[in-house]
Formats: structure tokens, sequence, C-alpha cells
């Protein structure tokens, strides 16, 4: 209880992740250095003479040994220094910079539709255990999280977009809109909205409805199933019966002690989510064109370029870890209790 | 003492709950009564359905329970009543403490949202200051010092956490309180002070308390009348002073000489332990156990007697009426039968 | 292998007895709504075993067929009917074939990933967990980090990977390259998960009286391991195994749809299949994307059911029991007390 545990707290947690980001470096540098061959071959083999192949892998490092390359990987990382693609010479962390703002916005947008859809549903679920509105929000709940969102995807526009119309099949805007937002934050909604281009907003949000539901509904049955279990495990705590006991409406017992007691180890495990939100997010936007680091990655995989796959890889790992360590702390602090 | 004064009568009460080998007869066929300022003692082995009853004065059973019989609430049959009429008597008219102080508070709610929620719940009209006023009152009458208002649960300890139970019952002014075991988890020291305020209680608002627990110390030091309880059933009940004097039933009797004091010598128990509640033995419940048994305890339940003031169910009570040749002791088969059992 | 992954629980004879009924236990223990989850669950993933099985006699043609036997050609997208139930996809396949096969590669692909993930992941937890020490906190480490990583990310790289490797060795040309790959990527996932389990609990078992007194009466560390720990770890497998047979098959679909896993020369696969149907979409073509998506979806939440259905019969606080009701009978005709 003392003013200074939580700071301790998030030092501890901190400390912890450097070992585990590090593990993670090293597995992805190990994994996609024993490949045979070697990477510059493998990316653009069939477009260079030898002697360019050798003064690529010469100017890449990528004749030195094995460990002094680890070494030397090791402190690009730590300057941020992801290195260049092999295939077309572009920095990562100009893909990053340039197409981190598309997949931010959709996850987001993603996670907004998933918690405002998944936790009343999984909250009705728990509360009313066993009845027809739980069963039938529990099969829904499997099957958006059993159905791949490519499937989902596939479905949205071939109904939505192709036999009704209302939404466009890809991209994240309109080619004129895209031209038109003056670049600030790189977040083309962010920055449409800052230029106070109605239009350029409303085409934007046009075109993320059907990739943000898509990716939602994936969220959605993990909420369902999360929010539910927690509520059922709450609604037979103590001091429910203790409530009901000092006669407190099954109103207010619901949402103030049983669902706000559920929420707890609810948000706990959404940091868990965010790696599952990521890798939606990587299906979604192949699904839509939408112009994100997935599509970047899919990209690089189908170019065979190691160096743009190991950076995007990495990058996206380490947004998971840090992110689930900020939903730790965040947990501490709302949660009374958690004092460490 | 007119009727009037009687609070909660209870009349051939019987719960059962069900499991997946059948019914359990937690209760099964009790009667009892209470009065203003009353304390009354429920004491019995663990599993004897004692607890059962409390909550069952509630309406708190788990699902699948069914109670029937009479239960009268001031007058009232609350068996009778809506559920959702039976619950508005719950915390204005009916309360209950627990035995597990420590999970019994909303971990995420100060102890002011508590009080201000009780408050709330059963007088909407009460305004903000009021309502201040009287859980400050209240909280002060338990020890509580004011600045801890604002305070969480999970920063008292236990004992702490039991008065502000037992202060938000009271802060409602019930007129029967079921206090379940309310100091078998704290230590002898909170224990004391505990009963302490639980007796002070009765006196200033002359409430009915139905005090649960299976020590009999606290029953001696804290209560009137006491009801020992056994498989189920309310063995003897009577004014606690003579019951304990001079028992009627066996089982109060070896209940009695397994306490230990200062005095004691060795240890004593009864052997075996309590039955299965799915199918208990026939006849007197006890008999298997009971170091007095005949053989009419095996095939016929006793009669219930009263003797100055205190009924007994135990065939040693009506010896005449005992069918001839049936009063010869029961011989046992086996004493691990009723180990076993 | 194969065995290992089904009837995981069955090693030990002495329990071989009432074995039948042990698996079915979890039918007969639940009650209302989760019993009836964990049986259409297990029909629905018995439909799908079985056309993995027969597929050869339940797919009208081969996945990989473009004509008829006496060389007339498949038409090119043809809508579901007549000769093509579900229709033809671009590349001139017939979709209940490719549909049908896919299970086979669903089924391979699955039991192959748990069966190494079990395999590798079993052993090192109990080792890690009862040895303890250095090799335990290298270990926890590197799994840690391995379960943190998007799991999707992982067989990515993996499956890019691994098909450069794979090439040429027997496994690969017994199963194929595509399979393989796909499984073995899969397997890298799962291990973390079995190690965890296995070895957090090995470390509370290995505390517990029974392996103590093991110990105590001088049972060598490997009787230990094999004859105490080992049956007590592994009874909280089959749950984990059979959600992440249903994460297996989202995943193999996604490396599919990614174009990273098995391609359509080699074997029938619901995620590539998609993945080509995904530009029929804005010529308003349906078929060849909808019953490939159906087969997933379907096979994903058979799977997740009885998953789903057995953790509720393994899990006490989310079980509900079969209670008996309670019929209160009329009173006996003395009231007593």
């Amino acid at each position: 209880m003392s003013p200074g545990s939580l700071p301790r707290y998030i030092v501890q947690r901190l400390l912890l992740i450097v070992p585990m980001i590090w593990v993670i470096l090293t597995l992805v540098f190990l994994v996609l250095r024993v490949a045979p061959g070697d990477p510059v071959t493998a990316a653009v083999g069939d477009r260079l003479s030898a002697e360019a192949l050798a003064e690529r892998r010469a100017a890449l490092g990528l004749d030195r040994p094995l460990l002094q390359q680890y070494l030397e990987y090791l402190g690009n990382v730590a300057r941020l220094d992801f290195g260049q693609t092999i295939s077309d010479n572009i920095p990562i962390i100009d893909i990053v910079r340039d197409n981190g703002g598309a997949t931010l916005t959709l996850a987001l947008a993603g996670l907004l539709f998933a918690l405002l859809v998944g936790v009343p549903l999984g909250a009705v679920a728990g509360r009313r255990r066993d009845s027809i509105s739980d069963v039938v929000i529990r099969l829904f709940g499997v099957i958006t999280y059993a159905a791949p969102v490519f499937f989902v995807g596939l479905l949205a526009k071939l109904f939505f977009s192709v036999q009704l119309g209302w939404f466009p099949t890809s991209d994240i805007a309109t080619p004129i809109t895209k031209f038109q937002v003056e670049t600030r934050t790189r977040i083309l909604l962010l920055d449409a909205a800052l230029g106070g281009d109605t239009d350029a907003v409303i085409d934007i949000l046009h075109h993320l409805v059907l990739p943000a539901v898509t990716l939602g509904l994936l969220l959605c049955g993990v909420f369902i199933r999360l929010v539910r279990v927690n509520m059922l495990q709450s609604l037979k705590a103590d001091y429910v019966e203790a409530a009901r006991a000092r006669g407190i409406t099954e109103r207010r017992v619901t949402s103030a002690y049983a669902f706000r007691n559920a929420l707890v180890p609810f948000v706990t495990v959404l940091g868990l989510q965010i790696a599952l939100l990521l890798a939606g997010a990587v299906l979604t936007e192949s699904t839509f064109n939408w112009p994100g680091l997935g599509t970047r990655l899919i990209d690089y995989i189908t170019a065979r370029d190691y160096i743009a796959v190991q950076g995007i890889v990495t990058l996206f790992a380490v947004v998971v870890v840090l992110i689930s360590l900020l939903v730790d702390v965040v947990n501490a602090l709302i949660d009374p209790r958690i004092r460490y | 003492m007119s009727a009037s004064d009687v609070v909660v009568s209870a009349e051939g009460l019987r719960i059962w709950y069900g499991t997946e080998r059948g019914p359990v007869r937690a209760v099964d066929g009790v009667s009892f009564e209470l009065r203003a300022g009353e304390t009354l003692g429920l004491v019995g082995e663990s599993g004897c359905g004692k607890s059962t009853l409390g909550r069952g004065l509630l309406d708190l059973l788990p699902e699948g329970s069914k109670m029937d019989g009479s239960l009268r609430y001031q007058g009232h049959d609350v068996l009778a009543m809506s559920t959702s009429r039976r619950h508005a008597l719950r915390g204005s008219d009916l309360a209950m403490i627990f035995q597990e102080p420590l999970t019994r508070l909303n971990p995420l709610m100060r102890i002011r949202e508590h009080f201000e929620e009780a408050l709330r719940t059963h007088e909407p009209g009460v305004g903000k200051d009021e309502l201040r006023r009287r859980s400050m009152e209240v909280l002060r009458r338990i020890g509580i010092p004011p600045t801890r208002y604002e305070s969480y649960p999970h920063e008292f300890s236990g004992g702490m956490r039991q008065r502000l139970m037992i202060a938000l019952a009271l802060a409602l002014r019930p007129a029967f309180i079921v206090a379940d075991e309310p100091t078998t988890a704290l230590d002898v020291l909170v224990e004391a002070q505990i009963l302490e305020m639980l007796h002070d209680l009765r006196s200033e608002i002359d409430t009915a308390l139905l005090l649960i627990t299976h020590n009999l110390g606290i029953v001696a030091e804290a209560c009137d009348r006491v009801a020992v309880m056994y498989a189920g059933e309310i063995v003897e009940i009577g004014d606690a002073r003579d019951v304990f004097r001079n028992p009627r039933h066996p089982y109060t009797r070896e209940l009695l000489r397994s306490t230990i004091s200062l005095s004691t010598t060795g240890l004593h128990y009864i052997p075996g332990a309590p039955p299965d509640l799915v199918e208990p033995p026939s006849g007197c419940h006890f008999h298997p156990r009971c170091p007095d048994a005949m053989t009419v305890c095996t095939t016929t339940a006793p009669p219930v007697v009263e003797s100055a003031g205190t009924l007994a169910a135990c065939w040693l009570q009506s010896p005449g009426a005992i069918p001839a040749g049936a009063e010869e002791p029961l011989r046992r088969r086996e004493i691990s039968d009723a180990d076993e059992a | 292998m194969a065995s290992i992954a089904t009837t995981p629980t069955g090693a030990k004879p002495r329990r071989r007895s009432g074995l039948g009924r042990r698996l079915l236990s979890p039918v007969t223990r639940t009650t209302g709504v989760a019993r009836w989850i964990l049986v259409a669950g297990l029909l629905l993933t018995l439909v799908f075993v079985v056309a993995a099985v027969f597929a050869p006699w339940l797919a009208p043609y081969d996945f990989a067929q473009k004509r008829l036997a006496d060389g007339q050609a498949f038409p090119k997208m043809t809508a579901p009917g007549g000769d093509h139930l579900l229709g033809t996809n671009d590349q001139f396949f017939d979709v209940l074939s490719r549909v049908v096969w896919g299970s086979r590669t669903a089924v391979e692909v699955v039991v192959l990933s748990i069966a190494a993930s079990l395999v590798i992941g079993v052993p090192l937890g109990l080792v890690s967990g009862y040895l303890g020490g250095w090799l335990d906190r290298v270990l926890l480490l590197v799994m840690d980090a391995l379960f943190a990583f998007p799991s999707l990310l992982l067989a990515i790289v993996f499956a890019f990977l691994l098909r450069d490797v794979l090439g040429g060795t027997v496994l690969a040309d017994v199963l194929g390259v595509g399979v393989t790959s796909a499984a073995l990527s899969l397997t890298v996932i799962y291990i973390p998960q079995y190690y965890r389990v296995v070895r957090n609990t090995t470390v509370s078992a290995r505390e517990a009286t029974y392996v103590e007194a093991a110990r105590a009466i001088g049972a060598s560390r490997w009787t230990v391991m094999r004859s105490y720990l080992f049956p007590n770890v592994v009874s909280s497998v089959p749950v984990i195994g059979t959600l992440n047979a249903a994460d297996a098959i989202g995943t193999l679909a996604a490396l599919g749809f990614l174009g990273l896993g098995i391609q359509p020369q080699e074997a029938a696969e619901w995620g590539y299949d998609l993945n080509r149907a995904l530009d029929d979409t804005s010529a308003g073509i349906w078929w060849t994307g909808l019953f490939p998506g159906l087969a997933i979806v379907l096979l994903v939440t058979a799977l997740t059911l009885v998953g789903e259905g057995l953790n509720e019969t393994v899990n006490p606080t989310l079980r509900r029991r079969k209670l008996v009701a309670v019929v209160l009978p009329p009173r006996d005709e003395k009231v007593r007390s």
C-alpha cells in the first residue's frame, strides 16, 4: 500500500519484458538465418548476376560470421533500426510509418466493435445461464470465432458489396480521398478529420465498416466466452449472496456486483487477445486489400524477402508484448486490490 | 409474553435440496419460535442442516431446493408470499451475517458505497446527508473510525470486515437476524467482541437473533434458548441453561461431553459420523450412534415430549409409550457399521 | 503417432477395464445444454473424420481432376447443379470433391501437428518441471516467448521457412511437402501450450505426498516421472488437444489463404480455395468460396463444442451437476418436534 508500489510494479514488469523480447529477437533471427540458401538469392536471385548478388550480400553483412551478424542485428534493433528490405530497398521503419496507421485504424475499429457487441452479449448469456438466449449467444460466439476472417470477409463482400452495393469491396479510401487528404499523422482517418474534410472522413468510414466488422466478429466470439465465464464465476461469489441477503435488487446485483467484478478478469486477459487481434488484422487486410502492415507482410512473403519478413514480424511481436504490458498496468490501476 | 412478540415461527419446516444422488433432507420437519430481543442458539455437527435452515429463512437456497411447511414472519405466511415480496423482506426485515467475512463485501465498492446502496435500496427517499449521518452512526457504534468510510474492503482485517457486515445489517434495523457461524473464521479475541456486539444490538433495537454455531461455549455465553439439531431435525429445544444443566436427549448429552474445558481429563467423542441425509436411518436418526438406543428407536421416530418448557424427541422421555418388548437395549452387530455410516 | 493423438489417456493398462465407460463418461456425466453441445460436436466431428477417411469413395472426382476419364474437360466456374453438385472453380476443379478431399488434408495436418506437439511438449514439460534448476528456467523463458508471439505470425515464419528446408525429406515424400511443413509450423505454436500445462502440473504434483512417498521408498527419478507423474499430468491434455485441433484447422486455412500452405496439385486445402474464390466475388460467384468456408466453420465449431463440453465436465467450477429433482412427499403421519 505504499505510494511507490505501483511504479515499482511497472518497473518490475518492464524488466521481465526485456529478456522476453530478447528471446523473440533471437528466435526470429535464428529461424530465418538457418534457412538454406541466403536471403539475397531468395529475394532477387533471378534478377541479378552472381557478382551483383555477392555485392548485395557483402553490403548486408551476410558474408560475415553468424555471431557477428547476430550482435549487429541486436545493436541495430536497439536503435530501432530494423534494416532494409532486399527486394525493393526500403527501410523497414518507413514501411511501418507508412502502413502502420491503416493497421492501427482497422485494429482499433475491430476492437471497438467487439467490445460493444461481445461484452454485453457475454453478460446476458452468463446472467441467464442455460436459457434460450444463452444458447443462441454462445452458438453465435462459437461460430464467429470458428469462422475464419477471410471467409466472413468474403461473404460480407459478396453480400453487402456485390449483391447490395452498400459498401466498397476493398482499400481504405477512394483514390481521390487518398490524394486530397493532407498527410499529418499518417493515419488517414485522423488526417482527414484534422483537415476538416468531412467527405473524406465519411469515405474512409464507409470503407472501414466491412473490414472492422469482419475483424470485430472474430474477437466478439472470444469476448462473449470470456465475459460469460467470468459472469458465472462472479454470480457465485460470496459477496453476491451477501448482497442478496441485504435485499439489494437483482438488477443491481447483476450490474454492480456480478458484471463489474466479471470485467476485472476480463480486462486482465484482454492483453492476451492482442495477438489474436493482430493476426486477425493481417488476414482482414489481405481480404480487403487494406493498405496496412499485414498486406505488406504478405507482399514480402511472396517476394521471399527475409529481411522484410524478419523486420515486420519482430515488430509485431514486440508490439504484442508491449501492449500486454500496458494492459497489465491499466489493470493494476483500475482494480483497487492489485497493489504489488 | 404475547403472541405478537413472536417475530419468526416455523412449523414442520422441510428444506430438501437436489443432488446427483437424490434429494438431501437437509431440514426435515423443524419447528421453533423466536421472540423480539431473544437469541436462539442453533447447534449441531457440520452437515446437520443448520446452515441450510438459516439460508432457507431468507430464501437463499441453492437452485433445485424445495421448501415446505409453515414459516411465519410477524404473523405473515412467508411461504405463501410471491418471490418478489419475500425478497423485499431481505435486508429491512430479515438479515443474515455470514461465516467468512473476507469475501462478503464487493471488492470493487468502497465502504461508503455499500452503506449508501443498502440504505437507498430500502429507503429510497433518504437524502445524501442523512445517509452519511446514519452510516457514520452505525460505524461509530461498531468501532470503525469515520476516516475509514472511503476505504475498500481489502484494506480491513477479517474481524473488521465482520463488524462491517454487522453494521450493514444493523443500518437497516431488521427485526430478525440469522448469524451463521459469525465468529468461526476469526480469532478468539475478535470473537468475544463480535459476540458482545451482537448481544448489544438485540437489546438496543430489539432484534431476534438466530445464532448458528457448532461451539457450545458461544451458546452458553450468548443465547437465551438453544436448539440442538441432528440430521435435519431439532432433537431438543429449550432454555439454554436448563438444557445444558439437564440434557434430555442423549445426543445433547454426548455433545456437551465432547466439549473441551480446563477440567477435561480425556477427549470424549461421539463414535461414528453424521448420517447420510439422502437416506437417513429409520426411526430415530441418532439410533446408530446412540449409547442408549433401544429396539424401538430403530423402527419408530420418537414423540416430542415437553418437560419444564424444554421439548425433546427421545423415547427415554416417554417410556410409557414404547410398545411391549421394544425397550430392550439395542444389541449392535458391529460398531464399524456406525463408523462407516 | 496417430494413436497418441486419439487416445492419450488410455495409456495405462490397469485402467483399461473401464476405458469404454471412461471415454463416454464426459457424455454421461453432463446434463442439459452441456451434454447436447458435446454430443452435437462429437457427431459433427465424426462426419468430417468419415469424409477424410473415405474421401476417395465419397468424392465424385479427384481433387485435382480437370476432365472426365474420356478426356472431356470440366466447365470453368459452372454454377452448382448437374454433374457438379457444388459447381466448379476457376481452375476447372469440382468444388464438392475439393471440399471432401479437403477434410482429409485437414485431418492429416491436425493429427500430425497435435501428435508432434504432444511428443515434444509433454516430455519437455515433465522433465523441466520435475528436474527444475537452470534447464527449467531457460525452457520456461523460451516457451513463454513463443507463447507471447502471435501464433499466426509464428506459423507464417515457419511455413515460409520449412517449405525450403523440408523438400526431399522422407516425411515430405510420404505426406507431401505442403502438408508436412504446414503441420510442423502448427506444431511450433502448440508445443508451448502443452509444455506449460504439463510443467505447471508437474511442479505442483512433485510436492504431492504420494510422489514424496514414492521417492522415500527409493523410486528412481525416471520411475517417478513415468509411473506417478505422467498419468496424472496427462489428464488435462484432451481438452487442450481438442481446442488446439480447432485452432489448427483455422490456422492451416489461414496459411493456405496467405499462399503459404499446400499447393492445389498436392492436396485439396480449403484456405487456398478461399483465396482463389476471393477474386471471384466481384463477379458475384459465390459457390467457390461458400462451400470450403462452410466446411471450415463447421469443423472448427464442432471441435470447439467438443472442447467446451469436455472442459465443462473436467472443470468442476463450470460444471452444472445433474440434479435429481426434489419432490417433497406428503408428510409422515406424525409431524416431529
